[in-house]
C-alpha cells in the first residue's frame, strides 16, 4: 500500500528524521508515536510529499495519499461546503458534487454545511480538515495528532470514523505522543526517537520488549525510551 | 488556478474591511493630493537679473513719467528674490534647483515699452522638473505681469486718446517746451465749409473742398471708434517661458492625477498581491496546495493576476472619477488602461515577493506599508532638494522599485509628458525579477 525506504530530513545540522523506513498495508492502522520533537510531523509530511526528503524514497505520489495537516488547513472566510468544493475542484474530482455531498454525510457536518469555517469549534474545524483529505477517496490516509484539539467524545467520534474506513480497506498511518492511543487505536506502532525508529511492532509486544509488564503500556514506553538512551 | 481565482474573490468579497480600504484609500489620497497641491504654498524663490541700468526705470509716455520699477516692486513682492547679477547665474541657479526659476529684465525694456512698437520682453527660465513647483512659478509670475500690463495699457491708451482727441477735435500740443494750436479734424470741417460757400457751386474747386470734407468727416467719425479698438490693444509686456532642465511639459493637474493614481495603486496592489498570498501560508492551506494540486509557479500567477487585475479597474475607475474634475484626454483611455495594468503588474510581484516572506495577513500588510512609503518618498526627492552624489543613489534605488517608473508611465499615459515604452519596459522587467524573487522566497520559506 504505502512503503518509505530510509527517508532522511535535515535542518541544518539537526537530523530531523533519519533513515526511516516504514511500510503500511491495505486495512492497517499504523501509530507513529513519540515525544515532542521526534520527528513525527516531519516524517509524516514527507510520506504525504509536502516536505522533500534529503535521501529515501516513498512508493506513492502525494496524489494518491490523503493527507491531514495538524493544523487545520481550511480558509475561515469559506463555508465548509464551499472549502469541501473547492479542494475536490482542485483535486479534479470526477463527480465534485457527489464527494462533497458524500463528506458532508460521513463527517455528520451536513447541518453546518453553510457555515463559514471561522465560526466552527476546534473539533469540528478538524472534521473538516479531515473530511478534505479524504475528498479523494484516497487508498492510504495519513494524520498527523489528529486527536490532540478534540475533546473526548469528538476523539471517539473520530476513531469509530477511522476504523470504519480502514474496514473499507484503506491504510491508516497516524501519529500522536498520546501513549494510550496509539494502545487503543493501531495494528502496529512505530516508535520514532530523536528521529529514528527504535521500535516497529504491535502494542503488546513493546511492553513484552520491555520486560515490564504489569507496569502498563504508558510506564513500559518510557521505560523503553530510558534504557535506550532517549 | 480558476478555481484559486474565484476562492480569493469570494475570500475578498467577504472581507468588508479590506474592500472599504481598498476603496475609500484612493478616495482619501485623491482628496488629499488634490488639498495639499491646491493650499497655496510659500512664496517661490526666483532668481532675479535686472539689466536695467539705474535711474532707468523712468518712462515717459506722453510727457508723463512712469516709473516702471512700482511693477516690477510688486513682483519681487510676490516671490522670494534671489539677486543675481548675471544671465549665466541665474541660469545656474535653476539647474541646481537652488531656486525654482529665474526671471531675466533685459536693459531694452524701457526703450521698447517707451516706443510702444514692439512689446517688450522678460525672460523667464524654470526647472520644469518639479511640475507642481514650475507651475507656482509661471503662475506667479504670469499674474505679476498681467497686473503690470493691465496698468501699462491703461497709460498707453491714455496717451494715444489724448493725441486722437487731438486730432479729432482739435486743441493745444505743448512739444519741447513751446505749445501749438491743433486744427482738429471737426474745425477743419466747419473752416472748409466756409471756404466751399465762397466758391461758386459745382466749379471744379467746391468739388475738391467737397471731397476733403467727406474725408474729414468719414476720418473724424472712425478716428471716434477707434478708442475702443486701442483699449483691446494687448501687452507692453510679454513673458518668453523657457524650461531649463528636465522633460516638464506636465501639467500640474495631470501630475497631480498620476500621482494620485500611483499612490493609490501602490498600496492597492501591494496590500492584495502581499495579503492574499500571505493569507495561503497563514491558512495552512499553501502546504497542502503545493501538495500536487496547484504548482507554487502558478499560486504565484494566480495571485500576481488577481491584484494586477483587481488595481488597475481601481486605478483606472479613479482615473476615469478624476476626469470628471481634471481634464484629461479621454482619447488617451487605452494608454491608460495600459499604463495602470503594467504599473499593477510590477506592484503585485513585488508584493507577492513581500507576501513569500510573511506567514500572516497582518505581517505581510504591515510589510507592505513600511516598505513602499520611503520608496514613494524616495523617487519623489527632487534634483535640487539633496546634494548631487545623494541625488543619484536615490535615483538608482528608486530604479529597483516599481514606484518611479510606474508614475512615469501613468504620467506619460496622461499627457504624453516623456515616453510611455521605457517605463513599460523597466515595469515589465522590475515584474519578472520581483517575480523571480517571490518564487525562490516561496521554495525558501514555503
Ligand atoms: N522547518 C523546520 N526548520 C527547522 N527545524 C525544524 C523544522 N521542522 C521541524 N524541525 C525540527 O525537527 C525536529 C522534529 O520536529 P517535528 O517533526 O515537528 O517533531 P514532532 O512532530 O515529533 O514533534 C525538531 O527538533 C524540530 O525542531
Ligand atoms: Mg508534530
Amino acid at each position: 500500500m504505502l512503503e518509505a525506504r530510509g527517508v532522511s530530513k535535515r535542518y541544518g545540522a539537526r537530523h530531523a528524521v533519519r533513515e526511516v523506513s516504514l511500510t503500511a498495508r491495505a486495512g492497517e492502522l499504523v501509530a507513529i508515536i513519540g515525544p515532542n520533537g521526534a520527528g513525527k510531523t516531519t516524517l509524516l509530511s514527507i510520506l504525504a510529499g509536502e516536505t522533500r526528503p534529503d535521501g529515501g524514497t516513498v512508493s506513492r505520489p502525494p496524489t494518491e495519499i490523503g493527507w491531514v495537516p495538524q493544523q487545520p488547513a481550511l480558509y475561515g472566510r469559506l463555508t465548509v461546503a464551499e472549502n469541501l468544493r473547492l479542494f475536490a475542484r482542485l483535486e479534479r474530482c470526477a463527480d465534485v458534487s457527489a464527494a462533497v455531498e458524500r463528506m458532508l454525510v460521513q463527517t455528520g457536518l451536513g447541518d453546518r454545511a453553510a457555515d463559514r469555517v471561522e465560526t466552527l469549534s476546534g473539533g469540528n474545524r478538524q472534521r473538516v480538515n479531515v473530511a478534505i483529505g479524504l475528498l479523494s477517496e484516497p487508498a492510504v490516509l495519513l494524520l498527523d495528532e489528529p486527536s490532540t484539539a478534540l475533546d473526548p467524545g469528538q476523539r471517539e467520534r473520530l476513531w469509530e470514523f477511522l476504523r470504519a474506513l480502514v474496514e473499507g480497506g484503506t491504510a491508516i498511518v497516524y501519529s500522536t505522543h498520546n501513549v494510550q492511543e496509539a494502545e487503543r487505536h493501531a495494528h502496529r506502532v512505530v516508535v520514532l526517537a530523536d528521529g529514528e525508529v527504535v521500535y516497529v511492532g504491535s502494542p503488546r509486544e513493546l511492553e513484552d520488549t520491555v520486560g515490564a509488564t504489569g507496569l502498563g503500556f504508558e510506564a513500559a514506553f518510557v521505560e523503553f525510551l530510558r534504557r535506550r538512551g532517549h | 488556478m480558476r478555481w484559486l481565482l474565484l476562492k480569493d474573490l469570494q475570500i475578498l468579497r467577504r472581507s468588508p474591511l479590506l474592500v472599504a480600504l481598498l476603496v475609500i484609500y484612493p478616495i482619501v489620497v485623491s482628496v488629499l493630493i488634490g488639498l495639499a497641491l491646491s493650499r497655496g504654498p510659500e512664496k517661490p524663490r526666483v532668481a532675479i537679473v535686472n539689466e536695467v541700468p539705474a535711474g532707468g526705470e523712468v518712462i515717459s509716455l506722453g510727457g508723463e513719467q512712469v516709473d516702471t520699477k512700482q511693477y516690477s516692486d510688486q513682483l519681487y513682492a510676490a516671490v522670494d528674490p534671489v539677486r543675481v547679477s548675471s544671465r549665466a547665474e541665474a541660469e545656474e541657479l535653476v539647474r541646481d534647483g537652488e531656486v525654482l526659476g529665474a526671471l531675466i529684465v533685459p536693459a531694452d525694456i524701457t526703450t521698447k515699452l517707451q516706443s510702444g512698437l514692439e512689446p517688450a520682453t522678460i525672460e523667464v527660465l524654470y526647472n520644469a522638473e518639479d511640475p507642481v513647483k514650475a507651475q507656482l512659478v509661471q503662475d506667479t509670475i504670469k499674474s505679476q505681469v498681467q497686473d503690470a500690463n493691465a496698468a501699462l495699457t491703461r497709460k498707453f491708451t491714455d496717451v494715444a486718446l489724448g493725441y486722437l482727441n487731438l486730432v479729432v477735435s482739435g486743441g493745444d500740443f505743448s512739444f519741447l517746451g513751446r505749445s501749438f494750436e491743433v486744427l482738429g479734424l471737426g474745425p477743419a470741417e466747419q473752416v472748409l465749409r466756409q471756404a466751399q460757400a465762397k466758391v461758386r457751386p459745382n466749379s471744379p474747386e467746391a468739388r475738391q473742398i467737397q471731397q476733403v470734407i467727406s474725408f474729414a468727416r468719414l476720418a473724424r467719425e472712425n478716428l471716434d471708434l477707434s478708442d475702443e479698438v486701442l483699449s483691446s490693444v494687448g501687452q507692453p509686456i510679454r513673458v518668453d517661458a523657457r524650461v531649463v532642465e528636465g522633460s516638464g511639459s506636465a501639467a500640474l493637474s495631470s501630475f497631480a492625477v498620476a500621482l494620485a493614481v500611483t499612490v493609490s495603486l501602490m498600496f492597492v496592489t501591494l496590500l492584495l498581491a502581499a495579503g492574499t498570498l500571505a493569507l495561503e501560508r497563514e491558512e495552512n492551506a499553501f502546504r497542502r496546495l503545493v501538495r500536487g494540486l496547484v504548482s507554487r509557479t502558478t499560486l504565484l500567477a494566480e495571485k500576481v493576476g488577481l491584484a494586477a487585475a483587481c488595481s488597475s479597474v481601481v486605478a483606472v475607475v479613479m482615473l476615469c472619477g478624476l476626469a470628471l474634475f481634471v481634464e484629461l484626454e479621454w482619447a488617451r483611455f487605452p494608454l491608460w488602461v495600459v499604463a495602470a495594468v503594467a504599473a499593477a503588474l510590477g506592484f503585485a510581484a513585488m508584493g507577492a515577493a513581500i507576501g513569500a516572506l510573511a506567514r500572516e495577513v497582518r505581517a505581510a500588510s504591515l510589510l507592505a506599508f513600511m516598505v513602499s512609503l520611503p520608496i514613494a518618498f524616495l523617487a519623489l526627492v527632487p534634483s535640487g532638494a539633496v546634494s548631487g552624489a545623494l541625488y543619484d543613489v536615490t535615483q538608482a534605488i528608486s530604479a529597483l522599485f516599481p514606484f518611479d517608473p510606474a508614475l512615469a508611465a501613468v504620467g506619460a499615459a496622461l499627457d504624453g509628458s516623456g515616453g510611455l515604452l521605457g517605463p513599460l519596459v523597466h515595469l515589465l522587467v522590475l515584474t519578472l525579477a520581483f517575480g523571480v524573487a517571490a518564487r525562490l522566497g516561496l521554495r525558501r520559506f514555503g
